[in-house]
């Protein structure tokens, strides 16, 4: 029981901070801001089945999934002897809503302090938990946090546009890595307001990539948001669906963010309050929002790529399905964006999911009925992920999924 | 040269050919099993082929859950079963409606009228040929008996369809308590029905012409019997064609046929077979044995426990007997006062554990000849109090002190014991010579003994031989430590991936071990468990399993030779101890005349309705069973003075009072979930204003089955599935609406982080808007609400009653009388339960804190083991009497949902109270429990006390938890 190691002012000098693998694109991004203020992270690419292992023997085996995955990668890290445990704090994101999910540092605490007891964790959330010890977001590093996540999505949703059409393999990658540089670069010379030219010179540059005309099944792709990113989690699905001659759709990073933001708000209106947080998320809703539709008119004149879906359109749709109301875990935003994705085209999604997942009873398995009566030809499946879930059983209900996309 | 189409499906458990010509006539078709032998068979089927087929090229596809890896090893084409199946059936059965097909480990669902829609059974999920197949290898029979034997059932049990493990735990108390086989047998196949329909209509109804496919729906005549029961078919509208264990295999070729596809010699496909390269990616484990030597230096120090034997053909003198009717296992131990082995008895009871004992009885008796004198005897196990009724055996006792006894022999100094048997897993820590803390396998992952049995029978080996395969194998696969039906697609991938059934049967050994580790004892280190480590249970006798178990702990632990009598040898130790010099056990005439009728019937005592089964023996004696309290054993009750669970439950439900004027209107209020603890407030809210509150009717099973057609996640937990049932039962009552609000947050609770109801809690009202079609917005109304801001809450309600003309002024008071009803609800609960742990103390009884959530007074999800502890003579609690009590102790954890804040404070009053022992019970699927209950955990067993865990689901079967409550009584003592 009781206290756990804080991050302190002078561990900055001497910790390596580890961070899990979720969005290989945003969180290089994000390392390197964080670098430059001085901390020294790293991010953790560890896929093996020590991995599963780890996390099996730490957490309790029916928390869910991203838990096991996040705890067992850092577990892995420390017994490998990569990292000297006196010399490595971990950095984990909170929510701090009402599923399972704001209890993941927690039960990582938990599973550190036997073996472990000095390490330090880091909570990076912006609702306020955990405020002491050294890691401080400062208002120019959460400015540059935005950026990263823009740019990480804009970057992601070209990636994913391009790869499956080019013509010379790997060229979309070669791309997306000189900007990944680029992006870097800027960032650590305060360079990085000027959205509107280097999403230009960013879309110019994917256009050039030579892509062929075939028409290919587009699969949305939708979910917790961990095993919806994370390769690790969902048995590389998107190099899955490739593979298979589909093209992935994947919802951008800022949805997530613009979710989060916009519940506060939500809560002051649905339980009739007003205070500092909700004026002070509206204020900060709007001015993300505003960044969304910039990147959004940009892709539009640009006028090659598909652009993000727009959020206040977003919204619109979720209503015609749940309410608003349905914040935990990722909640409203998974039928609102299977239904953005098939009111955009994108009739096929799958849904995936950690299983168990209490939230997704209800705004995942339980959104699917109404919103294939919103879109008759939507084709969604939902796909449980699990340290003994087979790939062959997740792979053979994707396939029957796309079997009924090609006749359709 | 001819040219045809071949279509090859590579199924979980068979492999099946088809060419069919340009008229898409079936030319040439075989069906056949492969034991895991995918590559063999097909290149079996090929050759075949070949030689009947000598001039043919064909355009071909392979299919199936086996077929996938196949395929793409070879590069050959591939299409995904069910689109297979789609074809075949739009070409031969074109007026059908719906498909259901049934495979070795899958179910699928086509519906074509309406919206095409397909859809397979989720990763969690039973009721397929597979697991036909285990249910009749726990009945000792074929399945072909098993269905002859269904087809003269009288009478069908409920048992869980959801997944194997489940049915297995329902199926053998049944057996035990000596329930007909015809009826299990039909009530296994009725289970497949019922899982059929709830996990993959969700909400669709299954009409028209529907065509039946597949293995076991072509073979079992039981089973379509059931299907065309449960779905009011008929010969008509039920179609079972000849062609169906082939069908899918059609269908591939008809795909083949109109690809544009290359053509194929059989040779070529052979040499494409045969050369395709095996994907890398089987994770693999460690060797057990590297050579011979290792493994003789290893039997030879585990030969050092063994017990001193005596023969039973010379020794005269007393002697004493020890049963363990175990759940699949029977078990007979008779030894000397010494301590010696006279006779010892060790084999499946095929479902007959009176039986079985009855004739090893007999046995003894004409062994011995008169010479030997049994002084006494002592039977525990599953089927304990059936035995000692049957065969007035002396002593009856709990399976864990049993096995203490005996381990206790061996090893007088012994910290951990572990046991694997057929069914269960039971770990117990022991601590100054008493038992300290037990930890028993969940429902859900009974990766055990019996699942090996299983396994090896369908791949075509018996257990012993199998399970020496992987003594020497090369590379064993690492399987994963999941559930059994986890493990199945584990292999099933492993297969594909080219393990060799030496590899596996190294893995299943190994996951076996890793899941009694990780998640039985939840063990983080191999020093948490002890020093002294004795193992035992049958499967324990399988050397590759203990030897997998030494090398995950890297330390040796001891194996007596009787692992898997221990039980049986410790109820002979037990017997001998309290041995008054002789037994009232039947004597040798007496078991020659034994005989008893079985008759199964509803007990009708309370709406539990419990299916007893009554045994009569030959000299007229009774003995009930599958009773959850006194009453069904025909005994009488102890009113529920002694328990606060009833006493809640009468009493919130009777917080409804009619009005005394015409109702403005009825409100349905379903009796579920949140409403267990607010209906007082409700009740008394919506009755001041002048309307009419419904409830709708108590919970039971045939409600359940009333809703179960609209859920659409079959892991959801069994009182979130129960509210379909409600809705179901309100929309009949003639209600204006349904008011079913959604509250992301609950009552706050003193000293929280927060105050979260957990996310099913909150939202099942969205949930049930989106898939019970009868609801809209007229007769379904769901305001979002947080009852902790007052003029919020009037707000809302304004705007939910208007047109009833009631004003804000009117709703606030009403909230006022209705906050006030649900305090005074509160307070007499909480003084109920005073008065209860008082009269305890003075009557000297336990008393159990019985920790769940608001509606687990609910008695079709509590399963009536409220009563099951006050039968056996303990007080019962709940923890929310007496959490305010508590102080909130330190938590690891955020603590930010309101029932589960409730969970520590009563934890922590416990400890402080010599006379109570807290039992905390979890909803199956409830993924917040993952987090409270290593917590509750944590808060009583820092202090000294015991922690016990029951998991409850659909199931009623009691067995379990009526161990675990037995041994906590024991081990309190």
């Amino acid at each position: 029981m009781s206290k756990y190691p804080i991050f302190n002012d002078d561990m900055k000098a001497t910790h390596t901070i580890l961070v899990p693998d979720m969005l290989p694109i945003h969180f290089n991004l994000i390392i390197s801001i964080l670098r430059n203020n001085g901390y020294n992270l790293e991010l953790l690419r560890t896929s093996t089945q020590t991995v599963i292992d780890e996390g099996l023997k730490n957490v309790h085996n029916d928390t869910c999934y991203p838990a096991l995955l996040v705890i067992g990668q850092f577990m892995e890290a420390l017994n490998s002897g990569r990292y000297d445990p006196d010399r490595t704090a971990l950095m984990l994101t909170q929510t701090g809503g009402g599923c399972r999910a704001s209890n993941y540092i927690h039960l990582l605490r938990k599973a550190l302090r036997d073996k472990y007891p000095q390490v330090p964790v880091i909570s990076l959330n912006f609702s306020g938990l955990e405020k002491e010890g050294g890691f401080k977001l400062t208002v120019p590093i959460v400015m540059k946090l935005l950026y990263a996540v823009l740019y990480g999505d804009i970057l992601m949703l070209l990636y994913n546009q391009c790869r499956p059409y080019e013509m010379i393999p790997g060229e979309s990658e070669k791309v997306l890595h000189k900007w990944e540089k680029i992006l870097q670069d800027n960032f650590s010379k305060n360079k990085f307001m000027g959205t509107a030219k280097t999403y230009k010179k960013i879309l110019d540059d994917f256009a050039k990539i030579k892509r062929n005309k075939v028409k290919k099944i587009k699969v949305g792709i939708v979910g917790e948001i961990y095993v919806k990113y994370s390769p690790l989690a969902n048995n590389h699905l998107e190099d899955f669906l490739i593979s298979e001659g589909c093209e992935p759709v994947v919802p951008s990073l800022l949805d997530f963010v613009l979710y989060c933001a916009i519940n506060t708000v939500n809560d002051g209106k649905i339980y009739g309050f007003k205070n500092k947080s909700t004026t002070l998320f509206k204020i900060g809703y709007d001015v993300i929002y505003s960044k969304q539709k910039q990147m959004i008119k940009i892709i539009k004149e640009h006028g090659v790529f598909e652009p993000p879906h727009d959020f206040e359109h977003l919204r619109q749709e979720c209503d015609k399905y749940i309410h608003q109301g349905v914040k935990m875990g990722e909640g409203w935003l998974i039928p609102a964006e299977m239904a953005a994705l098939a009111a955009s085209g994108t009739e096929n999604i799958i849904c995936t999911q950690p299983f168990g997942c209490l939230p997704n009873h209800i705004v995942a398995k339980g959104m699917a009925r109404v919103i294939k009566q919103g879109f008759p030809n939507a084709n969604i499946v939902a796909i449980d992920y699990d340290p003994g879930a087979t790939k062959v059983n997740q792979e053979n209900r994707i396939k029957l999924m796309l079997a009924n996309a090609r006749r359709g | 040269m001819k040219k045809y189409s071949l279509g090859i499906d590579v199924g979980s458990t068979t492999v099946k050919t088809v060419i069919s010509d340009n008229d898409k006539t079936i030319l040439y078709s075989k069906y056949q099993r492969h034991f895991s032998k995918v590559k063999e068979t097909v290149t079996e089927q090929l050759n075949i082929i070949k030689d009947q087929y000598p001039d043919a090229e064909f355009r071909m596809a392979i299919t199936g859950s086996a077929g996938l890896g196949l395929a793409n090893s070879a590069e050959l084409p591939f299409v995904q079963e069910v689109n297979a199946a789609f074809i075949a059936v739009k070409e031969k059965y074109p007026e059908t409606d719906v498909v259901i097909e049934l495979g070795g480990e899958d179910a699928k669902i086509i519906f074509f009228t309406g919206g095409v829609e397909q859809r397979m059974n989720g990763s969690c999920a039973g009721g397929t040929g597979a697991f036909i197949d285990q249910m009749a290898t726990l009945l000792g029979i074929t399945t072909d008996e098993l269905d002859t034997l269904s087809m003269k059932a009288q009478k069908v049990y409920p048992i869980a369809s959801r997944c194997g493990v489940f049915a297995k735990s329902d199926i053998q108390p049944l057996l035990n308590q000596g329930a007909k086989r015809e009826d299990i047998s039909a009530s296994i196949f009725q289970a497949v029905v019922d899982q059929t329909v709830a996990g993959l209509s969700q909400g669709r109804k299954i009409e028209g012409n529907v065509l039946f496919l597949g293995g076991p729906l072509f073979f079992q005549q039981g089973l379509r019997n059931a299907f065309v029961k449960t779905l009011k078919l008929d010969e008509k509208t039920a179609c079972f064609p000849q062609e169906a264990p082939v069908f899918v295999a059609y269908g591939s070729s008809l795909f083949a046929a109109n690809s544009e596809g290359e053509y194929y010699t059989p040779d070529q496909i052979l040499s494409k077979i045969a050369n395709g390269k095996t994907s890398d990616n089987v994770v693999t484990g460690e060797r057990l044995f590297e050579n011979r030597a290792e493994y003789e230096a290893f039997i030879e120090r585990h030969s050092k426990n063994d017990l001193k034997y005596e023969s039973i053909e010379s020794y005269s003198g007393d002697a004493y007997l020890g049963i363990d009717a175990g759940s699949t296992t029977t078990k007979l131990a008779l030894i000397t006062p010494d301590g010696k082995l006279l006779y010892q008895y060790y084999a499946s009871n095929k479902g007959q554990p009176l039986d079985r004992i009855i004739k090893k009885l007999k046995e003894i008796y004409t062994l011995a000849q008169g010479r030997i004198n049994i002084a006494g005897s002592a039977v525990t196990g599953y089927g304990e109090e059936l035995i000692k009724a049957g065969l007035h055996i002396d002593f009856g006792i709990v399976e864990t002190v049993a096995h203490y006894k005996a381990a206790a022999y061996f090893c007088p100094d012994v910290d951990f014991i572990i046991d694997i048997g057929g069914q269960d897993i039971k770990c117990f820590k022991i601590k100054n010579g008493a038992i300290d803390s037990i930890m028993l396998n969940e429902a859900c992952s009974s990766g055990c003994g019996s699942f090996i049995q299983t396994f090896a029978q369908a791949l075509g080996y018996d257990i012993e031989h199998f399970s020496n395969l992987g003594l020497f194998a090369e590379n064993p696969v690492d399987l994963g430590s999941r559930c059994t039906v986890f493990m199945n697609s584990s292999v099933k991938q492993a297969q594909k991936d080219g393990a060799t059934v030496e590899d596996i049967s190294a893995g299943l050994s190994s996951s076996i071990i890793k899941n009694a580790i990780y998640k039985v004892i939840r063990a983080k280190s191999a020093s948490e468990l002890g020093n002294n480590i004795v193992v035992q249970g049958g499967t324990f006798l399988n050397d590759a399993v203990l030897r997998s178990f030494e090398m995950e702990l890297k330390k040796n632990v001891i194996r007596p030779a009787i692992a898997g009598l221990m039980g049986a040898f410790g109820a002979a130790l037990y017997a001998k101890e309290n041995s008054q010099g002789t037994s009232s056990i039947i004597t040798s005439q007496q078991a020659e005349e034994f005989s008893y009728t079985s008759k199964a019937f509803q007990c009708g005592g309370c709406t539990a309705k419990c299916n007893l089964n009554m045994i009569t023996f030959n000299n007229g004696e009774k003995h009930i069973s599958g009773n959850k309290c006194e009453k069904g054993a025909g005994k009488k009750v102890e009113t529920g003075k002694n328990c606060l669970y009833e006493y809640k439950h009468d009493l919130i439900m009777s917080t409804n009072l009619k009005p005394k004027d015409k109702p403005k209107a009825k409100i349905g209020i379903p009796a579920v979930l949140g409403f267990f603890e607010q209906l007082p407030l409700w009740c008394r809210f919506f009755t001041d204003l002048g309307f009419e509150v419904v409830l709708s009717s108590e919970s039971s099973r045939d409600m359940y089955y009333k809703g179960q057609q609209t859920i659409p996640s079959d892991t959801v937990c069994y009182p979130a599935k129960l509210v379909h049932g409600h809705i179901a039962d309100l929309l009949e009552k003639g209600i204006d609406f349904i008011f079913y609000p959604c509250m992301s947050y609950n009552l706050e609770e003193p000293d929280t982080d927060n105050h979260y109801n957990c996310p099913v809690v909150a939202y099942y009202p969205e949930l049930l808007k989106a898939n019970v079609p009868e609801l809209d917005e007229k007769n379904f109304k769901n305001p979002y609400m947080d009852l902790n801001r007052r003029k919020h809450i009037v707000d809302v309600m304004n705007d939910v009653l208007k047109g009833y003309n009631i004003s804000k002024k009117e709703i606030d008071s009403a909230f006022e009388n209705g906050f006030k009803a649900l305090d005074d609800f509160r307070k007499n609960i909480c003084d109920k339960a005073q008065e209860i742990i008082k009269q305890a103390r003075e009557e000297n009884k336990k008393i159990i804190v019985l920790a769940g959530r608001p509606y687990h007074i609910d008695k079709e999800i509590n399963h009536g083991i409220n009563k099951l502890i006050t039968s056996l003579g303990m007080a019962v609690v709940t923890e929310d009497s007496v959490c305010d009590l508590g102080n909130l102790p330190e938590l690891d954890v955020l603590n930010q949902w309101t029932y589960h804040a409730r969970l520590y404070k009563a934890a922590e009053y416990v400890t402080r109270n010599k006379d109570m022992q807290l039992v905390q019970l979890v909803s199956f699927g409830c993924g917040i429990d993952a987090i409270t209950t290593d917590e509750v955990r944590q808060i009583l067993e820092s202090r000294g006390k015991l922690y016990t865990q029951l998991k409850i689901d659909e199931i009623s079967n009691l067995g379990a938890a009526k161990i675990r409550l037995r041994s906590l009584m024991a081990a309190s003592e």
